[in-house]
């Protein structure tokens, strides 16, 4: 078994220019590559657990309030941003295929549609945030919150477990969307290399490991459009 | 296989002479230097954090505030913390000695990602400038803890850059983790099956573990804390509806295993010690590995023993005290295997030996003392005493600072292709030993006797102690600068040392000292078990470097 290890290691004829020198094989690489990104994402959702248990606490803490606060959101933008985003994570599976199959403009245009779809999102976002500073939603000093707990309409918010809602809102989509904005520069990025042809069906690991990212901040929604724009829409 | 030939250093191409401009050094991409450029800036962190602790003994010499007041003291005692835990203690094993070793160990060139590694560097230098800055713009008095709403609210300092520095040191710390485990998964020569893994890279790799998925817990914590301050949120704020116990438990969700961080990198360095100067296989490799795996898988559910007089409920306070008590299982693993490893052996008392003696009963102490806090009715009368402070320092510098300083003078020669002075080590390694127990010991018995943490004064019948820990503390000041003194004397005066001066096992020992650039000149073949010392022989007669040579 040593032995064929061995011979495995004898360098190819025409190495791969992609091939770094610490590395024997290519899917060695490859996997070494893989397995990085899929620690960065675990160390991600522990990052964003962090938020998801605090909101888990007030949530049942302030459970009325919650409910209140989270009928103020307008639940078509949340859903037309789901849609753009379950959008996105097709067209960055259908870059990878492109670049397996050697496709070199499918591949750049697949990922020019990820980014326009993108920004979509983040400009839905961007007027969300519009609507909350002229609502006065935005936590901070001018922060102003009126209405009643869903199932006891005669029971007033208190405007502080309301502010508790946005700050945990503004803090859990912001994380969301500056990682979006990330995801974005970096298939900018893809995007020219791969019009330059540095990507082929041998080698399109960056595709796939940022697209492995994308999927992750669309997962990452996923949760957060029912727990703030959801929780309270069955009456 | 290229073996212990000592060729004359300045003409074998090694990591060292492969380049000599700034660049060379700033740009590199070599894991080996990549080691050293952090061994120089955790170096400076040390004493950094050590100058603040110095100062705290000296206000501690009498019962009055003389030296400084409370305000200024409340600082200290932070930033004493704060440099020491996250700019030292957390990276200083895995960055340094893990760095430099654990490609070789295995048998590859490099880290996985190179590139990963020099930023992780970059970043800890760009989270270290802040915290300097933070300290020289005045310093933070959260204590190391960032309680809320202290933090957030009450205190009038920097608290927001200091939490951006720790962020950002965090990041660092999460990549050279994850490097670790992707490398000990994918880059291991043929024939390094995982149950022929050093200890040392199986302790690296529990402790990756932890840094990946607890680090960043504690970075977006931080995180929110900053925006708190800033924008007056009431995430952990009681007057604005918010829950303090909320950040406790994200604080120590990260903040205990944190320790092992520190601790298990120091349990790899003394396996592998312990087994070469006994010139014996490790007793019970597989529950040696198991036992740092249970150790941090463990450690993330204990964290809430540090919050037992918080307001936490008694029954979850019950479940975490009783969690925290199987700690003591893998830990005794670990303690009884070292012993066990060195009866019959034939042990040799060279510097690194001592140090792992002294880590070995030092933590022995700190573990069993941890112990006693675990338990729900000592650890309401010693909560914040002197009792936790002495317990925590037997085992991050009674253990880890001790395990660092063993590794150092281990791998010394070859990361440097110098001996260091054996005569000054063993010195030092006694001065340390005893200056440690004149420190802290007396400390156990002050938190015994009630004298609270955190405070500059204290009544009169607390001093006879309080001197005697600060004569330990010079004590072992000079015990930390020995070693500095002649490691630097040593790199010019030295001994050559040759490829193997311990006839130790592992293959980072069958290359030069110190290493070339490529670690391999063709790629190894692992075909022996770890730790072989019956097939080694013994450990070749070092002739003393005299001093002053």
């Amino acid at each position: 078994m040593a032995t064929n290890e061995a011979a495995a290691i004898v360098p190819h004829e025409e190495p791969n220019p992609a091939l770094l020198h610490h590395f024997v094989t290519e899917e060695q690489q490859k996997n070494a590559a893989s397995l990085g990104m899929w620690l960065f994402l675990a160390q991600e959702v522990m990052f964003f657990g962090g938020m998801f248990c605090a909101y888990l606490v007030y949530r049942y803490k302030y459970f009325g309030d919650f409910g209140s606060a989270s009928q103020t959101l307008n639940i078509w933008y949340g859903a037309i941003n789901t849609a753009v985003l379950l959008c996105s994570s097709l067209t960055v599976v259908l870059a990878v295929r492109a670049a397996q199959l050697n496709k070199r403009k499918a591949l750049t245009m697949w990922l020019v549609f990820t980014i326009l779809l993108g920004l979509v999102f983040l400009g839905v976002k961007g007027i969300e945030y519009k609507e909350k500073f002229e609502n006065h939603h935005v936590p901070g000093p001018s922060f102003a919150y009126h209405g009643t707990v869903p199932s006891h309409p005669d029971q007033q918010v208190n405007p502080r477990h309301a502010e508790i809602y946005f700050s945990l809102y503004f803090a859990m989509t912001g994380m969301h969307a500056l990682h979006m904005i990330i995801g974005v520069g970096l298939f900018g990025t893809l995007a020219v290399w791969a019009w330059r042809g540095k990507y082929s069906a041998n080698y399109y690991t960056p595709i796939e490991n940022a697209g492995l990212y994308w999927h992750f901040v669309d997962i990452v929604w996923i949760y957060l459009f029912p727990l703030l724009y959801l929780i309270d829409r069955h009456r | 296989m290229a073996t212990a030939v000592p060729v004359d250093v300045t003409e074998r191409e090694t990591y060292l002479n492969s380049g000599y401009g700034i660049k060379s050094w700033l740009l590199t991409r070599d894991h080996k230097r990549i080691a050293i450029l952090y061994l120089l800036s955790v170096t400076l962190f040390f004493f950094i954090g050590g100058f603040f602790a110095l100062l705290i003994r000296l206000e501690l010499l009498t019962p009055a505030g003389d030296l400084v007041q409370s305000d200024t003291y409340n600082k200290l005692f932070t930033m004493h913390g704060q440099v020491m835990v996250f700019f030292f203690l957390i990276p200083a094993v895995p960055a340094v000695l893990g760095n430099f070793l654990i490609p070789i160990m295995i048998g590859a060139r490099d880290l996985a990602f190179p590139r990963i590694n020099l930023l992780s560097w970059y970043l800890y230098i760009a989270g270290g400038l802040l915290m300097v800055y933070t300290i020289l713009a005045g310093g933070v008095d959260t204590g190391w803890t960032f309680y809320t709403p202290l933090s957030t609210e009450f205190l009038k300092t920097d608290v927001i850059t200091a939490a951006i520095a720790i962020f950002i040191a965090g990041f660092s710390s999460i990549l050279t983790g994850l490097n670790f485990i992707v490398t000990i998964h994918r880059m291991r020569a043929p024939g390094m099956t995982w149950d022929r893994l050093p200890l040392f890279v199986w302790s690296h790799y529990a402790t990756s573990i932890i840094q990946v998925l607890g680090t960043p817990v504690v970075a977006i914590t931080l995180v929110l804390v900053a925006l708190e301050r800033l924008l007056h949120l009431g995430i952990f704020n009681p007057a604005l509806g918010g829950d303090p116990l909320l950040f406790q438990h994200l604080f120590w969700f990260y903040s205990h295993p944190a320790v092992y961080i520190m601790i298990l990198p120091g349990m790899g360095i003394v396996s592998e010690i312990v087994c070469c100067f006994s010139r014996k296989r490790i007793f019970g490799y597989k529950a040696m590995a198991l036992a740092v795996l249970a150790i941090a898988v463990l450690g993330f559910l204990v964290w809430a023993h540090h919050m037992f007089v918080a307001g936490i409920s008694v029954y979850s306070a019950l479940v975490f005290s009783l969690l925290s008590y199987f700690v003591a299982v893998p830990s005794a693993v670990k303690v009884f295997n070292w012993t066990s490893t060195m009866y019959k052996g034939s042990i040799t008392y060279q510097t690194p030996m001592l140090y792992a003696f002294g880590f070995i009963g030092l933590f022995t102490i700190g573990g069993l003392t941890g112990l006693f806090l675990a338990c729900l009715g000592i650890d309401v009368h010693v909560t914040d005493t002197y009792f936790v402070v002495a317990h925590f320092h037997y085992v991050m510098v009674g253990g880890m600072v001790l395990a660092y300083l063993a590794g150092l003078h281990f791998w010394w020669p070859k990361i440097t292709g110098r001996m260091y002075p054996e005569g000054w080590g063993k010195l030092a390694a006694l001065i340390v030993f005893i200056g440690f127990n004149l420190t802290f010991f007396p400390q156990f018995i002050l938190g015994y006797m009630g004298m609270p943490r955190r405070y500059h004064a204290y009544p009169a019948e607390f001093q006879v102690l309080n001197v005697l820990s600060t004569a330990g503390a010079t004590i072992l000041a000079v015990g930390y600068l020995l070693p500095m003194v002649y490691f630097v004397w040593s790199i010019r005066y030295g001994k050559p040392a040759p490829a193997n001066p311990w006839n130790a096992a592992g293959l980072e020992w069958q290359v030069p000292s110190p290493p070339p650039t490529s670690n391999f000149e063709e790629q190894p073949i692992v075909t022996w078990e770890a730790y072989n010392y019956e097939e080694l022989g013994e450990i070749p007669d070092q002739q003393e470097v005299p001093v002053g040579h």
